[in-house]
């Protein structure tokens, strides 16, 4: 391994802009004559809008105009739309009302926008919008998920606010485990609902070119190629070829930023109604209205066991709460990504699973970090941990007695997926290892000897990354495919620009992406640069979420450094008077086989440059490969992360004392990174498990919509982290790799709750458990 | 109304209005955007920069307030040629992954060090908790806290 190349903890490219303050992110950008939008947003959680009154904002100095809903649509601008159609098990189509960017008739969460107001300056767009007089007639709001399909309807065309009934598995296989079970545990939990609150909050500048009729929109996004696509099939702003998406530096996504808002959309038709460029950067305030929630999940689960603690089957009934409208993605986070999740580890032989998505007037709910693992992760191992305790087995030996095992490799489940490879024993193994399991019993000893109680607390998770099969996943209702896109191109010099459709807004792809290329290419990493994040530069691409950018984008480059190879091979040939055949390529080399022949990658790309001794007969000059990557099947991360956990039972206090993580990435291209990305996610995790809930009041009204009212985790909310990994290699992508970014959030919560109750031996807190929550629990209140 | 100050050791002079925020002039007037803006509470610590050599979240205070004041922000303490040791120590200790919180925190730190004789993890952690950072989970900055710190100190010394 050299010390740049595939497996080397390189430091971060991209870090010297950021670190010396020359990062660009978009609201470090500003055209020349651009004006600024304030956006009118619902007071109300339902309300139907009765009139706009824009007579006093248009005498602010410096207004310019105030838009709304209805100019909108004036100019031909269609809905936003959900990209993944999810049928209910009847064979319906899901049910979706209509999602104008700006609302028309009926604003249906609090923070919905329904006009903007533009001015030549940020502080008289914002007067301007506070002197907007709009008329409601505030409506009966549906506000929980529990209780929406027995509430008012929201939507004329969506019965009992039910946008699908959803099920996955056989319910009579199913019913049959249950009815010959020796035990069964059930339980009831929720998912609590988080808001993402990436720091960098949403920006967008609008510029219209009227001179070609062209639109570029600078916007923070994790998939610019995906939104251009939104914008201009659906949403009708403009052409392909006359709308250019510029993701620049992006503060950080965790899957808000995958999606196609009102308010970038609403800026870039601006720019065109306008004829200056329009600038929106969000306040923290409406990161919190307005960017799509995540999670909230309500579930009763029951798991079915034989005498000697085999899982025979698992029956999951969850409530999703939609949100008032369907975001982008969001119908297939509770279903495909939830449901086809819930075998875990384990070889759980009938699984049922039904959801039911239903709307209500809050935010729209989307993907967050870990989009559906994280909820079915936390319904499987809060069971098999309740079991274990409730058959009095070590929750370790009851997992063991149910893991898939290395020889029943590829594993088809229950719930549609085949997994390729794991070996969850091996992970499990260490993480005890690390966290002393043995050494347990007398640190308990030692908490409650001091007042305290201890308790220690598994996950042994598995997630589908590398989103996904085009096939397969546009057969399930998909929109669009899910392949990657990337591009080598070999200047005349030898240096290397590469191109790829996947983004980075954290992820360090700079860094890691050129890894790969030199690694493969034999170039110093030093002359490879890595472009993402515009469409004018990249010619397509999906995006990053999922954990998909190496398995899936990384491969599109192997690909196309393949090509190059290939091309560089029959350059090499003619140039040394030998058969493409007799070349090897080694470490930059291409040299004829069983000879002292050879000449330097750079040689050749300068000869495919300057093609004077070059076969142009049969080949064509440059030295520039494009690919497209379709993966064969999800990739399937594993690994087993532990909690140890003291509680002081006078204040509700919970700190941790340990948390180890173990986990299965397969090959790792940059260890430093992959393990930076597992302790993002086990913050976030820890943050859901408890810190973090959104919640509305029974109005419909945000009561946690600023950093003071949503605890977000500090760096004393938190312990330092003991991470490692094992490795079985993905057996069905170039690279051997499967997906680092989510594991941590989607492994963690159910760590830290079973730590809890273990410590206090109550079977359920709810999430968060927070001070108050877990000093009830330790009193049996 | 006219603000005198002096930016990263330049003498600058500006005209903004009265309700002008520090972290305002700094982006919007001078050009200076490697201090960001996290939230609209002063709760997320990306604005952080240096008044008179003190760490202050530039959002929570007025431009007219930092008249003859010295302020340096991330662009003032080093450059990508020459990295003061704290912006070292994150870069070697990956101790950033979008960025965006990095240059408060950075700023944040430093003033740490310089006020704090002694620093061990838990310090590092109880005086960065007025810094948000939603990617790193803080394990790798706490790292390069006490890096940045310990070559901070070296060179002093």
């Amino acid at each position: 391994m050299s010390a740049t190349g595939i497996g080397a903890s390189v430091r971060r490219v991209e870090d010297v802009r950021f670190i010396t303050g020359r990062g660009r992110y978009t609201d470090d950008m500003n055209q020349p004559g651009q004006v600024y939008a304030a956006f009118l947003r619902s007071p109300y959680a339902r309300a139907r809008i009765v009139d706009v009154d824009d007579a006093g904002a248009m005498e602010v100095e410096g207004v310019l105009a105030v838009l709304t809903g209805r100019d909108m649509a004036a100019d031909g601008l269609g809905d936003l739309p959900c990209g993944w159609l999810v049928k209910s098990k009847d064979g319906s189509d899901m049910r979706q009302p209509p999602h104008p960017p700006l609302a028309v008739e009926v604003c249906n969460y609090v923070g919905e926008p329904y006009g903007v107001v533009i001015a030549a300056t940020i502080a008289a767009a914002r007067e301007g919008a506070d002197a907007v007089m709009t008329e409601f007639e505030e409506l009966e709001a549906v506000v929980s998920a529990a209780d929406a399909t027995k509430s008012t309807q929201i939507y004329a065309n969506v019965p009992a606010n039910r946008s699908y009934q959803w099920e996955l598995g056989d319910k009579a296989a199913t019913d049959q485990a249950f009815a010959r079970a020796a035990h069964v545990t059930k339980l009831d939990i929720t998912n609590n609902r988080l808001i993402p609150n990436a720091l960098e909050p949403r920006a967008a500048i609008g510029v219209y070119d009227a001179s070609n009729e062209s639109f570029t929109l600078y916007t923070t996004s994790q998939n610019p190629h995906l939104a251009r696509l939104v914008l201009s099939a659906f949403v009708k702003l403009a052409p392909e070829h006359k709308l250019r998406v510029v993701a620049p530096d992006v503060g950080g996504g965790f899957g808000s930023k995958i999606f196609i808002y009102p308010e970038e959309t609403t800026v870039a038709w601006a720019s065109r109604r306008i004829g200056r460029p329009v600038k929106w950067t969000a306040e923290r305030s409406e990161s919190f209205l307005a960017d799509a929630h995540g999670r909230d999940h309500v579930t009763h689960a029951e798991l079915a066991l034989d005498a000697q603690g085999h899982f025979l089957g698992l029956r999951v009934k969850t409530i999703a709460n939609l949100g008032a409208y369907l975001s982008t993605f969001a119908s297939s986070v509770p279903t495909f990504l939830y449901g086809t999740l819930l075998a875990g580890q384990y070889r759980t032989p009938a699984i049922h699973v039904e959801v039911d998505g239903v709307f209500t007037n809050t935010a729209p709910v989307d993907a967050y970090r870990g989009a559906g693992r994280p909820e079915a992760t936390y319904v499987v191992e809060r069971i098999v941990e309740t079991a274990a305790r409730e058959l009095k087995i070590d929750p370790m030996e009851l997992r063991r007695r149910n893991f898939i095992q290395p020889k029943d490799f590829p594993y088809q489940t229950p719930v549609a997926l085949v997994y390729d490879t794991g070996d969850y024993e091996a992970s499990l193994n260490k993480a005890l290892e690390l966290i002393d399991y043995s050494g347990f019993p007398a640190r308990r000893a030692a908490s409650v000897s001091r007042g305290r109680k201890r308790g220690i607390g598994f996950s042994c998770y598995i997630e589908a990354c590398g989103l996904a099969p085009s096939k397969l996943a546009t057969a399930l209702g998909a929109g669009v495919g899910l392949y990657e896109s990337g591009e080598v191109r070999v200047n005349p010099t030898g240096s290397v620009t590469v191109f790829t459709g996947s983004h980075s807004h954290g992820q360090g792809h700079e860094t890691t992406f050129a890894q790969i290329v030199s690694d493969r290419l034999g170039v110093p990493i030093e002359n490879v640069e890595v472009v993402h994040g515009d469409t004018g530069r990249i010619e397509f691409g999906l995006g990053t979420y999922g954990s998909r950018s190496v398995a899936v984008g990384g491969s599109a480059l192997m690909k196309a450094t393949d090509k190059v190879i290939a091309k560089g091979k029959k350059i090499a040939a003619y140039m040394l008077e030998s058969e493409a055949g007799n070349i090897d390529f080694d470490t930059g080399v291409f040299s004829v086989r069983a000879s002292n022949r050879s000449m330097t990658f750079g040689e050749v790309a300068f000869a495919a440059y300057v093609p004077s001794n070059y076969p142009l007969d049969e080949l064509e000059p440059g030295l520039s490969e494009k690919a497209f990557y379709d993966p064969q099947n999800f990739t399937f991360p594993a690994g087993t992360h532990i909690a140890e956990v003291e509680i002081d039972p006078d204040t509700g206090v919970v700190s941790i004392a340990n948390f180890v993580a173990v986990d299965d990435f397969g090959k790792v291209i940059n260890p430093m990174i992959v393990e930076g990305q597992v302790h993002g996610g086990i913050a976030q995790g820890i943050g859901q498990a408890l810190l973090e809930h959104g919640i509305y009041d029974e109005t419909g009204q945000l009561i946690t919509g600023s950093f003071m009212d949503y605890c977000m985790p500090r760096a004393d909310d938190l312990p330092n982290f003991t991470v490692d990994t094992t490795v079985t290699a993905c057996t069905h992508n170039p690279l051997g790799v499967k997906g680092c970014g989510e594991a941590g959030a989607i492994a963690a919560p159910a760590a830290i709750m079973n730590a809890i109750t273990d410590a206090i031996g109550v079977k359920d807190v709810a999430m968060p458990a927070t001070p108050e929550r877990v000093w009830r629990a330790c009193r049996g209140k | 109304m006219n603000v005198t100050l002096t930016v990263n050791g330049e003498a600058r002079s500006v005209d903004v209005a009265p309700n002008t925020l520090l972290v305002e002039l700094l982006r919007n007037h001078l050009g200076l955007s490697g201090t960001h803006v996290g939230c609209d509470t002063s709760q997320c610590g990306a604005c952080t920069v240096h008044v008179n050599g003190a760490s202050v979240k530039s959002c929570t205070m007025l431009a007219a307030q930092a008249d003859d004041a010295e302020v340096t922000t991330i662009e003032g303490i080093g450059s990508p040629e020459r990295l003061h040791p704290m912006q070292a120590a994150f870069r070697e200790c990956h101790a950033l992954q979008c960025g965006f919180c990095t240059p408060g925190m950075i700023m944040s730190a430093i003033d740490l060090v310089n006020n704090s004789p002694q620093l061990d993890e838990a310090a590092v952690r109880h005086g960065l908790e007025g810094n948000i950072c939603r990617c790193t989970g803080y394990h790798n900055i706490v790292r390069a806290v006490l890096t940045g710190a310990a070559e901070m100190r070296s060179r002093a010394s």
